[in-house]
């Protein structure tokens, strides 16, 4: 209990120091938003004005402060380019990224894990499996994600490539819509789980219990489920973690091949248009679900390995 | 190679055939790679034109050279950067030890939990995106911390070890003990390393020119390329698949490199 405690905390400071670095490059940055507002139209007397109007002349701690107040009651600002209070504007596209990025990591669990056990207890055509790891891991999600929209999309016609169906008319749509896109997400993430828990599961696969298992009689594959996966997991578990901060960038590129509306989409057109408010939410919210990733993966860990439990080392 | 390694020879010769094709591009390609009308719009795979031509005309092939010189060298640009300073770091800190080293390995453990684009997202829209030398510059230094913890760990791993006591008791200098006894030895974590940064920056290059934030026309790279392609995807999917493939080319062959490397001293050990 006290661990989770410390876990919980640790992930809370985190937290808050990932959102003020955030916070403080882009108030680094500020002086420009001014300007860029103001464009040729800026004078040192207007330049001060919209400043003060902005809440740029404070110091940064305060405007931090406020900001965070502002943050957790739902208060983001005013986005620059949409003159739309943020949060209105982030709100359903949260959403959308939130599923495509939940979908997107139980295909990579669900896939993975039997094919990287499968994999392991398997020395055929080993060099074959890794050359085929390895093309994985080379397929960029764009790419994958032009092709499925190509074969799927303008060959089989099972969506219409570049228009996302509204959920609330055509649930089904919408849900193989964003299965085609998790699963472009999916493929390298998959290859590197694959590789991760092969080579975990054939590390724990040479230690002496395994071999007294076998040789008292047991069944290799039940060896390799009850005993190999519940050692070989931790890792794994972890890695599924940093996993979910891979899908969170991935997402980005994703959503912009398959034109769905999500925050990464959002977060593009922002940088383009130099709307710091936005951008710095969306990196802010993005960066708390990675890190919320990493904190839960923590505690699982902790329930799965009863030697993290008693403060050693995995 | 001590021993005939396939993966390391079907790598080389996969990454050395293009490499060569590159270096072709940044001297000849069959037509002006911006020339509108080298041939037909829209026309198909054929031996006047490898990869078909787009919509303005333009030959695909001869694009996809120069494409593909773009992202290598901004992917060789930001290894040489990330790699450099990363490996500095990761030896002073991991020789020297203390309280330095410390507070560099919290900072750097909160950096790599960071998903690597969004930081060069981040700091892109900071320094002003579309700009080659910005790309670089943000890849650069987001891929720091990956590799100060590599070799910092590699450098650590080394410290008690006799050959460099030795070197130590006979008066050897620090930068000579790291640069002389050290480094060498560190080969086998840093190559694959390094063939592993270099797949991330040409897969970040492409993703962050794909989305318009990247490197942006006259010097078009693949990423760009394939976000042009993908609006032409009903009149030319032949621009998507070679544009694409050339990227899958780069990232596997280099693969394939690091993989035999790490099997070549998996034996050796």
């Amino acid at each position: 209990m006290k661990y989770v405690c410390r876990r919980v905390l640790a992930g809370l400071a985190t937290m808050l120091l990932v959102s003020f670095l955030t916070f403080a490059a882009f108030s680094l940055i500020s002086g420009d938003t001014a300007t860029a507002m103001l464009g040729t139209a800026a004078t040192p007397e207007r330049l001060a004005a919209l400043r003060a109007e902005l809440g740029l002349d404070r110091p940064l701690p305060v405007r931090y402060g406020e900001w965070l107040l502002g943050f957790f009651s739902g208060d983001l600002g005013v986005s620059t380019s949409y003159k739309q209070p943020v949060w209105e504007l982030l709100a359903p596209k949260i959403r959308l990224t939130l599923w495509l990025s939940l979908v997107s990591f139980a295909l990579i669990t669900v896939v993975s894990i039997p094919l990287g056990l499968w994999s392991a207890g398997r020395r055929r055509f080993e060099g074959g499996r890794t050359a085929l790891n390895q093309l994985g891991m080379a397929v960029p999600p764009f790419f994958t994600g032009i092709l499925l929209s190509w074969v799927f999309g303008v060959g089989l016609k099972w969506f219409v490539p570049g228009q996302f169906p509204d959920a609330r008319q055509d649930f089904a749509g919408a849900a193989v819509y964003l299965l085609f896109a998790a699963v472009a997400l999916s493929i390298p993430r998959i290859a590197m789980t694959v590789r991760m828990l092969r080579s975990t599961v054939q590390e724990e696969l040479g230690k002496d219990y395994v071999r007294t298992a076998i040789s008292r009689g047991n069944d290799r594959g039940q060896v390799l489920r009850r005993h190999v996966l519940k050692n070989a997991l931790p890792p794994v578990v972890t890695f599924l973690a940093q996993t979910m901060a891979e899908i969170v960038a991935g997402s980005i590129v994703v959503e912009q091949v398959f034109v769905i509306p999500g925050l990464g989409r959002m977060l593009v057109t922002s940088i383009g248009g130099r709307d710091y408010p936005v951008v710095q939410a969306i990196v802010v919210i993005l960066a708390l679900w990675v890190v919320l990733a990493g904190t839960a993966a923590d505690l699982i860990n902790q329930r799965l390995d009863p030697r993290l439990r008693l403060g050693g080392a995995a | 190679m001590k021993r005939g390694n396939g993966f390391f020879i079907a790598g080389l010769a996969l990454t050395g055939l293009l490499a060569a094709l590159i270096l072709l591009g940044f001297f000849w390609t069959p037509y002006d790679p911006n020339a509108m009308a080298a041939g037909p719009k829209f026309d198909g795979p054929s031996l006047a034109h490898w990869m078909g031509t787009d919509n303005f005309g333009r030959d695909i092939f001869s694009r996809v050279l120069k494409g593909a010189g773009t992202t290598a060298s901004i992917a060789l640009a930001t290894l040489a950067i990330g790699a450099v300073c990363g490996c500095l770091a990761g030896a002073l800190t991991g020789y020297f030890g203390g309280p330095v080293d410390e507070l560099l390995m919290r900072l750097n453990d909160a950096l790599t939990a960071f998903p690597s684009i969004l930081l060069a997202l981040v700091v892109i829209s900071i320094l002003e995106p579309g700009k080659k030398r910005n790309v670089i510059l943000a890849l650069g230094l987001v891929f720091i911390p990956s590799f100060a913890r590599v070799s910092r760990t590699a450098f650590a791993s080394l410290r008690e070890v006799n050959y460099i006591k030795s070197a130590r008791l006979m008066g050897a200098s620090s930068p000579r003990i790291l640069a002389v006894h050290m480094l060498p030895n560190t080969a086998p974590v840093l190559l694959p390393a390094l063939t592993i940064g270099f797949n991330n920056a040409v897969l970040a290059e492409a993703s962050m020119s794909f989305l318009g934030i990247g490197v942006t026309p006259p010097d078009a790279s693949l990423g760009y390329m394939l976000s042009e392609a993908q609006g032409m995807l009903f009149a030319a999917p032949w621009y998507a698949a070679g544009t694409g493939l050339v990227i899958v080319w780069m990232v596997f062959g280099v693969g394939l490199i690091g993989e035999g490397l790490r099997r070549r001293d998996r034996e050796v050990l």
